[in-house]
């Protein structure tokens, strides 16, 4: 089963990375961006059949590693081929 | 004294450090990260470096080395444990100190000398220092701009964690002597129970003549 992880920063942490790119689509003329803010993605193939049990698996990942949970969420989600 | 400096692959200040502690009368064994046992030891530090290539996080990944169990297990004994730049991105993604190290504001990694204030000279790393000395040590980072939420900066200020701060020449702790963005300007800051202590300049560059300046050396010789 293949899993996506979307791990974001939280609202109020500061995001100079999305900050700089919202700023270089404007001067390229990408008008009216209220906002940006930068996240990663990660897929994750697992051999697990039951969904439940496999978003379960990756919740514990975003929990102990994938995430910083002091400034970051995540979300995750299986993908259907 | 015995100490021991955590090599991890990509680690490139641990060589340094043990210069500088030896210099210092402290005894000092290097430890590989994938080691299942520390050396009988009263200090343990974690040096500057890009550990496992800074990868997903700087210092993530090195938090979950098998020898961090070690030192966690250590440091819960009250042991004395030192994080040096990387080495502080991996107490914080330990959880052994508060608080995270996000980018730079300025987007740019920052090579320079600075100069920070010691706000608490009552630790156990920088007992030989006077209250609100200026040190002049360098700064090599990109991930060095110290971030907590208002709670836990209260908590910090309340406990005197914060023990080194950014400043000017002069002493002045402003948003012209921060370099990286850090809250409060933080540049280091000691756990509650006042044996873990994380910085981000490093002492270890400037504990010898040759490099250009002494001041770090206060740092290792408040060690005990």
């Amino acid at each position: 089963m293949k899993l996506q992880v979307i791990v974001t920063l939280k609202k109020d942490v500061l995001d100079p990375q999305g900050s700089a790119i919202k700023n270089s689509l404007s001067n390229m003329g990408f008008k009216n961006i209220e906002s940006l803010r930068q996240g990663k993605t990660f897929e994750i193939i697992v051999n697990e059949k039951d969904e439940k049990v496999a978003l379960s698996k990756a919740k514990d990942m975003c929990e102990k590693l994938l995430a910083n949970l002091t400034i970051e969420d995540y979300s995750v989600k299986a993908i259907k081929e | 004294m015995k100490a021991s400096v955590i090599v991890f692959p990509g680690s490139n200040c641990d060589r340094d450090v043990k210069i500088s502690l030896e210099k210092f009368g402290i005894k000092t064994s290097m430890v590989w990260h994938a080691d299942a046992k520390l050396p009988k030891t009263d200090l343990v530090v974690l040096p500057g470096g890009f550990s496992y290539g800074d990868y997903l996080r700087c210092g993530s990944i090195a938090s979950k080395s098998r020898i961090m169990k070690e030192v966690t297990a250590h440091s819960k004994k009250g042991g004395l444990v030192m994080g040096i730049c990387n080495g502080f991105q991996v107490l914080v993604e330990s959880q052994l100190l508060p608080g995270v190290l996000i980018r730079n504001i300025n987007l740019k990694f920052i090579c320079k000398n600075i100069t920070v204030k010691v706000t608490n000279n009552k630790t156990n790393f920088t007992s030989k220092t006077s209250r609100n000395s200026v040190l002049e040590i360098p700064i090599a980072h990109n991930e060095g701009n110290y971030f907590a939420n208002k709670d836990l900066i209260n908590e910090l200020e309340d406990n005197n964690q914060i023990v080194l701060q950014y400043c000017d020449t002069a002493g002045n702790i402003n948003e012209q002597s921060n370099p990286n963005g850090s809250i409060k300007n933080i540049a280091g800051i000691i756990n509650k129970k006042g044996n873990v202590f994380g910085l981000m300049p490093h002492p270890e560059r400037a504990s010898d003549e040759l490099l250009g300046g002494m001041d770090g050396s206060i740092i290792f010789k408040s060690l005990k």
